[in-house]
C-alpha cells in the first residue's frame, strides 16, 4: 500500500480522504481473485448439494473428467485428508477445520459435493454441470416455531450470558399496561460487493493464500487445522476486501477448496464463489422470533422488560446472537428478564451479519418501546428520556461515559422533532419516528510493529484487514499525528499473515484496538529514538520530519538528524513493538457507544409502499478518529438499517432447505433511491476508559436502532404495527385492511 | 459454460442464410439470455447475435403509426416516447424499469421476450416444466410471493418480468416478424404470448426461425396515461404488481379505456374483461370495482403470491379513479397526469 497522498501531517480526527481511494477508483487495488503466481492459475468450480439434511448416495464425475482442459475433479473420494469439520473444538469457530469432499454428510443444501479445477472458467464450469449427484434426505430439519428452540446456547455472540435477570418480573409486569408483542425478523445475509475469492499455490514447503478475510490469524490456524499443516508454513494475504460485514470473519468453501485444488495439482488454483453460491457458502443470519413483554405504570416509567428470543443454530458451528442485548442495557425498570434459546438445524452457517445481537434486536425491542409509549399516550421522545437507565440497569455498574440522553435530545432538535407536521392531502401519509441505539464497546488483543529508516520513512506492519472502513487511512493519521510526520512519508502494510496479529476487522472493536496497538507501537519507536539521542529518563516524545528528530520545545529542545543517528546506531533501520489488549476498566465500567435516530417516511394507503424522506443519527463514541470515514460508516449502518425495516428478506425453501432468492436483484437491500436526506452528526468526547485513543466502536453503531426509527415512523403515518420484518407492501396493506 | 457457436446478423434479412435452428436462440439486450447460459438454464448450441444489426436500431414515424426497431434500446425508446404525450404510459413503464445501466443495453424486441423471475427456474437442482418440461413445478408448493395469479396452470406459476410488454398490451402494439423464408407478418402484443398450459417451456406464439423485426403502435387520441407500479423497492425491482391505463372520459361516461396488468399474470395481462365492463359507462367507484374484480374472478393464488389479487384490485381502482378525476378537470387530457 502506498503512502498517503497529503504532503502535511494529518491529525487524529481529522476528515482526511482514504489513502487508498485513488488505487481503488483506478482500478490499482487488486483484490484476492486478481493475484497471479509464477505459473499459470487453475481456476476450480465447486458443484454444491441439491438439498440439505442428507446423505450423498451417488456422485458422478465421469463425463466431466473427460473435457477439454480439465485437470483434476475432486470428491470426497479422491480429495486431499483433512481434519474432521468443526475440529478441534478449541480452536473456536474461525480457527476450526472447515472440511469440505471427506465424507457423504451433506450439511447444507449448496454444501460443496464435488470440485472440478480445470485451464479457464469456462472450461470449469461446463465440466461442473456435468456432474451428477444424489442426495437422500428426510427433509431439513429446521426451526419452524419459538416453542421449539430449548436448547439454551453456551454463550452468546460478544460474551454475553444466555440468561439475565433482575427484579421479579411476573410481579412487574402485573400492571393494566402490560403488552405482549411477538416480533418476527428474516433470514439476512451480508451480500457484500466482492463475493468470497482465494488464490492458492502449494510450493511444496509453503501454501501461499490470497484471499477476501476479516481476520487473518485465525484464518491462518483455520488452513492449518482443515489441512493438517503447520501454521508457519502458512502464508495468508488479504489486501483488500470488498466488503465484509461478518460474512468474511472466518474462511468458506472458496477457501479450502482453492487449497485442496492447489495442494492436489502443486500449481495455483483461483476459487471464486458465484454469486448464488455466496448465499449458501458464506454464512448468514437465522430468522428470530422475538417474544417482547413491556409494562409501565401511569406516570410512564417502565416496570416490567421481557424479551425471549428463539433463533435456530447451525449444526457444528457454535454461534448465538445476543438479540436481547439492547433489551437489557437501554432503559432501567424494576424488573428485566432476558433470554435465548435456539434450535440447532440443518442449514448453512449461521454467524455475524452486520451487528450481530442489536440490529434485529433493535428492530424489534426500539419497535416495542414505542408500541409502550403510544399505549402510555406519551411522546415517544419524552418517554424515552423518562427512562433511559443511567447505569447498567442489571448489574448497576456505571457507564464508562454515556450521552445517550444527550444524543436524543440533540437529534429532537436538529430533526425538528417538536414542530413536526402532516399536511398529507390523498392516500400517502407522512410519518415521524425515534429509535435509540446502544452497542457495547470492546478491545480486542491486537499487535503492531512500526519502522523508521534514515531516509524518515516510517512504515506500520499489522495483519489487520481495511474491509472499506478506513483502517488504511486512520492508521496513518494515528502515525502522522504521534510523530508529527508528513502522511506521504508514512506506509501502512496491512493484510499479510507474516506481520504481527491484529484483532482483524469486526464486532466495532477494529479502529481502538489495532490503533491503540500502532499507537503504542509508536511510543516503543520514540523512547528508543530518546535513548539513542541520550535524552534524559522519562523523555519518550519525538517529532519526526524534515529529515531530524526532534524532541522538546523552545530553549529545551534537542535536534538530531536522521543520518546522523542511523549512522551512530549502526542499523538500517529502527522498530518498536506495539500491542493492546483489554485493560482493568473493561471490568469497572459498562462501556458502550450510544445513538438516537429520527427518520420520516412517507406511506401509500392505496399500495402499501414505504418510502423514505429523512434519515437523522446523533451519535457519541468517543473520539471520532476520521469524521469523513466515521460518518460514511455510520451513514453506511443507517442505509442497511433501512434495509432491515424494509427490504432485506432471505427465503428458504421449506422442502430443499436452500435459500431461494439468491441474487441481488431477487435478495432486496437498499438502492440510492430508497434513502432520503440522510444526516450524521456527534456528541464527541473521548473515552479514555475505553482506549489510550479515546475512541469507541462506530463500525455497527449506525445500524443498531435506524430501521425501528422507520417502523415507528410507518405506525405513526397510518397507525398500524407490523411486526413482522420486513415491512413490505403486501404486510402494509393486510394491516391496513385489517385495520378499517 | 457449455460451447456454442455464433454468428451475426447484420440485416434481418440473412436469416435465410443461417443453417440451422435447432437448439438456437437470438442474443440482444433484455432477454437476460447471457445470465441464463452462465448458469445452463439455456443451453443453445447456436447463438445469433444481432448487436450489428443497425437498421432495427431507428424509430419511424408516420400519420397512423410509431414504428420501433427490435434493437432500439430501452433509453432511446423511454426519451423518445417522453416527448409524446400518446406514448405517456409507455416512457412511464419503460423509466420504470430496471436500472439506467440495463435500459442502456436492453432492447425493445429482447424486453418483449424477458423470461420469467421465478427462483426456481433459475434453480437448475430444482424441477421447473418451463425449464425442462416434465420435471414438475417446485414453485406451486414453494416460496411464491412473485408468482402470477392470472393465467397460471398447474404446471406453472411463473409470471412474466417485463414492465414495457405491459404498457405495449395496454397501447394495443403489433410485433413484426420475418422468418428464413422471407415471410413476414403481424402479431398483436395481446397475442404474441401463450398461456403456460401443460406447455410451459412454449412462451409466445414465434416460431423458432422468427425473428422480431419491429413493433408498430398505433397512433390515436388517447387520453389520461398512467403506469403504477408496486414494488418493493423503489428502484431496480420488479413488479409485485403493476397497472397500465389510457382512460377517456366524455361527459362523464368511460369513452375509452385500455387496462393491463403487469406482475399478477404468466404473461402480460391484457384486462380485457374490465374494459368491456367499464366502457361507455358512467365512471363511478363501484364501476371500477366491479371490473376489476371480474377480470380477477379466475385469479388464484398459491399461498404466498395470495397478496397481490387485492393488492392489484386496490391499485387498479385507484389507478382508473384518479385518471377519471384527472379527465373531469381537464376535459380532453391526454398524457401523464403528474407530467413534469
Amino acid at each position: 500500500m502506498p503512502a498517503s497522498q497529503y504532503d502535511q501531517v494529518t491529525k487524529i480526527g481529522d476528515a482526511t480522504d482514504r489513502i487508498d481511494g485513488p488505487l481503488k477508483v483506478q482500478g490499482k487495488a487488486r483484490y484476492a481473485g486478481e493475484f497471479e503466481f509464477d505459473a499459470p492459475t487453475l481456476v476450480g468450480v465447486y458443484v454444491g448439494a441439491a438439498r440439505s439434511g442428507g446423505t450423498l448416495t451417488k456422485v458422478n464425475t465421469d463425463k466431466a473428467e473427460s473435457q477439454p482442459g480439465v485437470k483434476a475433479v475432486l470428491t470426497y473420494h479422491n480429495a486431499p485428508e483433512q481434519r474432521p469439520f468443526a475440529e478441534p473444538e478449541d480452536a473456536m469457530r474461525f480457527g476450526q477445520s472447515r472440511a469440505v469432499l471427506q465424507d457423504t454428510k451433506i450439511r447444507y443444501a449448496g454444501f460443496p459435493v464435488a470440485l472440478v479445477v480445470a485451464e479457464t472458467l469456462e472450461q470449469a464450469r461446463y465440466a461442473a454441470s456435468l456432474i451428477t449427484h444424489t442426495v437422500e434426505s428426510d427433509g431439513p430439519e429446521l426451526l419452524e416455531n419459538a416453542d421449539e428452540a430449548q436448547v439454551t446456547p453456551a454463550s452468546l455472540d460478544g460474551g454475553f450470558e444466555p440468561d439475565a435477570t433482575c427484579g421479579n418480573i411476573e410481579q412487574a409486569l402485573n400492571n393494566t399496561t402490560r403488552l405482549d408483542m411477538t416480533y418476527h425478523t428474516p433470514n439476512q445475509i451480508s451480500a457484500a460487493m466482492e463475493p468470497h475469492t482465494t488464490i492458492a499455490y502449494y510450493d511444496g514447503d509453503i501454501l501461499h493464500v490470497h484471499t477476501s478475510v476479516q481476520i487473518l490469524a485465525s484464518a491462518v490456524t483455520c488452513l492449518a487445522n482443515t489441512l493438517k499443516l503447520p501454521e508457519d508454513k502458512i502464508r495468508i494475504k488479504s489486501l483488500f476486501v470488498g466488503g465484509g460485514f461478518g460474512s468474511k470473519l472466518g474462511l468458506h468453501n472458496d477457501a479450502v477448496l482453492a487449497c485442496l485444488g492447489a495442494i492436489h495439482l502443486k500449481q495455483p488454483v483461483k476459487v471464486a464463489l458465484h454469486r448464488r453460491q455466496v448465499f449458501h457458502s458464506a454464512p448468514h443470519r437465522g430468522f428470530s422470533i422475538q417474544k417482547i413483554s413491556l409494562s409501565a405504570d401511569n406516570a410512564g416509567h417502565i416496570n416490567g422488560i421481557s424479551h425471549h428470543s428463539a433463533m435456530p443454530m447451525a449444526q457444528d458451528y457454535a454461534f448465538a446472537e445476543a438479540t436481547g442485548a439492547v433489551a437489557r442495557i437501554t432503559y432501567k425498570a424494576d424488573a428485566i428478564e432476558s433470554r435465548h434459546r435456539v434450535k440447532v438445524v440443518d442449514s448453512p452457517m449461521i454467524d455475524s451479519v452486520r451487528a450481530p445481537g442489536d440490529a434485529i434486536g433493535s428492530l424489534a425491542f426500539e419497535s416495542a418501546i414505542d408500541e409502550l409509549a403510544l399505549h402510555c399516550k406519551i411522546d415517544p421522545v419524552e418517554f424515552r428520556l423518562n427512562n433511559i437507565a443511567p447505569a447498567h440497569p442489571i448489574t448497576g455498574k456505571p457507564f464508562s461515559t454515556h450521552h445517550l440522553a444527550e444524543c436524543l435530545k440533540k437529534g429532537a432538535e436538529e430533526f425538528g422533532w417538536a414542530n413536526r407536521t402532516k399536511n398529507d392531502n390523498g392516500p400517502v401519509k407522512t410519518g415521524y419516528g425515534v429509535a435509540l441505539a446502544m452497542r457495547m464497546n470492546m478491545i480486542v488483543p491486537s499487535a503492531a510493529k512500526v519502522t523508521l529508516d534514515s531516509d524518515g520513512q516510517i512504515a506500520v506492519f499489522t495483519d489487520m484487514t481495511d474491509i472499506g472502513t478506513g483502517t488504511y487511512t486512520i492508521l496513518s493519521q494515528v502515525v502522522s499525528d504521534f510523530f508529527n510526520t508528513p502522511a506521504n512519508a508514512i506506509t501502512i502494510n496491512l493484510g499479510d499473515s507474516t506481520s504481527p496479529a491484529s484483532c482483524g476487522s469486526g464486532g466495532s472493536f477494529g479502529a481502538s484496538s489495532s490503533a491503540t496497538s500502532v499507537r503504542n507501537a509508536c511510543e516503543k519507536l520514540s523512547r528508543q529514538l530518546c535513548e539513542k539521542m541520550g535524552l534524559a529518563r522519562g523523555s519518550h516524545q519525538v517529532a519526526v520530519h524534515d529529515g531530524k528528530v526532534i524532541a522538546g520545545e523552545g530553549d529545551t529542545q534537542q535536534v538530531c538528524t536522521l543520518s546522523d543517528l542511523f549512522k551512530d546506531s549502526g542499523v538500517s533501520e529502527l522498530e518498536g513493538h506495539g500491542e493492546v489488549e483489554p485493560g482493568e476498566s473493561h471490568d469497572e465500567y459498562e462501556q458502550y457507544s450510544c445513538g438516537a435516530h429520527f427518520a420520516e417516511v412517507t406511506v401509500d394507503t392505496i399500495t402499501g409502499e414505504v418510502r423514505i424522506k429523512r434519515q437523522h443519527g446523533v451519535f457519541s463514541a468517543g473520539q471520532i478518529l476520521n469524521h469523513k470515514t466515521a460518518t460514511s460508516q455510520l451513514q453506511g449502518g443507517m442505509v442497511w438499517g433501512a434495509s432491515y425495516a424494509l427490504l432485506e428478506d432471505l427465503q428458504r425453501d421449506k422442502h430443499h432447505g436452500g435459500f431461494v432468492n439468491c441474487d441481488l436483484a431477487e435478495y432486496h437491500f437498499a438502492v440510492n433511491r430508497d434513502i432520503g436526506d440522510i444526516k450524521v452528526t456527534f456528541i464527541e468526547e473521548p473515552d479514555y476508559k475505553a482506549c489510550k485513543l479515546g475512541s469507541k466502536g462506530i463500525g455497527e453503531l449506525g445500524i443498531t436502532g435506524a430501521g425501528a426509527a422507520i417502523a415507528n415512523a410507518i405506525s405513526d403515518a397510518v397507525g398500524i404495527r407490523v411486526r413482522e420484518f420486513p415491512i413490505t407492501p403486501d404486510k402494509v396493506v393486510n394491516a391496513l385492511t385489517k385495520q378499517s | 459454460m457449455r460451447p456454442f457457436s455464433v454468428n451475426s446478423l447484420t440485416d434481418g434479412k440473412q436469416l435465410a442464410d443461417i443453417g440451422t435452428f435447432e437448439s438456437s436462440r437470438f442474443l440482444a439486450g433484455g432477454t437476460n439470455l447471457v445470465d441464463l447460459m452462465k448458469h445452463q438454464i439455456e443451453t443453445p448450441q447456436h447463438i445469433i447475435d444481432l448487436s450489428r444489426w443497425d437498421s432495427a436500431n431507428n424509430i419511424d414515424e408516420t400519420d397512423d403509426y410509431y414504428q420501433i426497431g427490435a434493437m432500439v434500446s430501452n433509453t432511446d425508446l423511454a426519451n423518445f416516447a417522453y416527448q409524446r404525450k400518446d406514448l405517456s404510459v409507455l416512457s412511464q413503464a419503460l423509466l420504470s424499469g430496471a436500472t439506467v445501466q440495463l435500459r442502456n443495453r436492453a432492447t425493445t424486441g429482447g424486453n418483449l421476450l424477458q423470461r420469467t423471475r421465478c427462483y426456481y427456474f433459475y434453480d437448475t437442482n430444482q424441477p421447473c416444466n418451463k425449464r425442462e418440461p416434465g420435471s414438475g413445478c417446485a414453485a406451486l408448493d414453494g416460496f411464491n410471493r412473485i408468482h402470477a395469479v392470472l393465467g397460471t396452470s398447474e404446471h406453472c406459476i411463473a409470471s412474466h418480468p417485463s414492465d414495457m410488454a405491459v404498457a405495449m398490451t395496454a397501447l394495443d402494439a403489433q410485433v413484426k416478424t420475418i422468418n428464413t423464408k422471407g415471410d413476414t407478418r403481424s402479431i398483436p402484443v395481446r397475442e404474441l404470448y401463450q398461456l403456460p398450459g401443460d406447455t410451459p417451456h412454449i412462451e409466445t406464439v414465434l416460431a423458432e426461425d422468427e425473428l422480431i423485426v419491429a413493433v408498430k403502435i398505433p397512433k390515436k387520441k388517447r387520453g389520461t396515461q398512467t403506469y403504477r407500479k408496486v414494488r418493493d423497492r423503489s428502484s431496480y425491482a420488479f413488479a409485485l404488481v403493476s397497472v397500465a391505463c389510457d382512460l377517456t372520459l366524455k361527459d362523464g361516461v368511460i369513452a375509452d379505456i385500455s387496462l393491463a396488468f403487469g406482475g399478477v399474470g404468466t404473461q402480460p395481462w391484457h384486462a380485457a374483461s374490465a374494459e368491456d365492463f367499464m366502457r361507455n359507462k358512467t365512471a363511478s367507484s363501484s364501476l371500477y370495482e366491479q371490473a376489476v374484480d371480474l377480470e380477477l374472478n379466475p385469479a388464484r393464488g398459491a399461498g404466498g403470491n395470495d397478496f397481490k389479487i387485492p393488492l392489484i384490485k386496490r391499485t387498479a381502482a385507484f389507478v382508473i379513479q384518479q385518471a377519471v378525476e384527472h379527465q373531469m378537470a381537464n376535459p380532453g387530457h391526454q398524457g401523464a397526469i403528474h407530467a413534469r
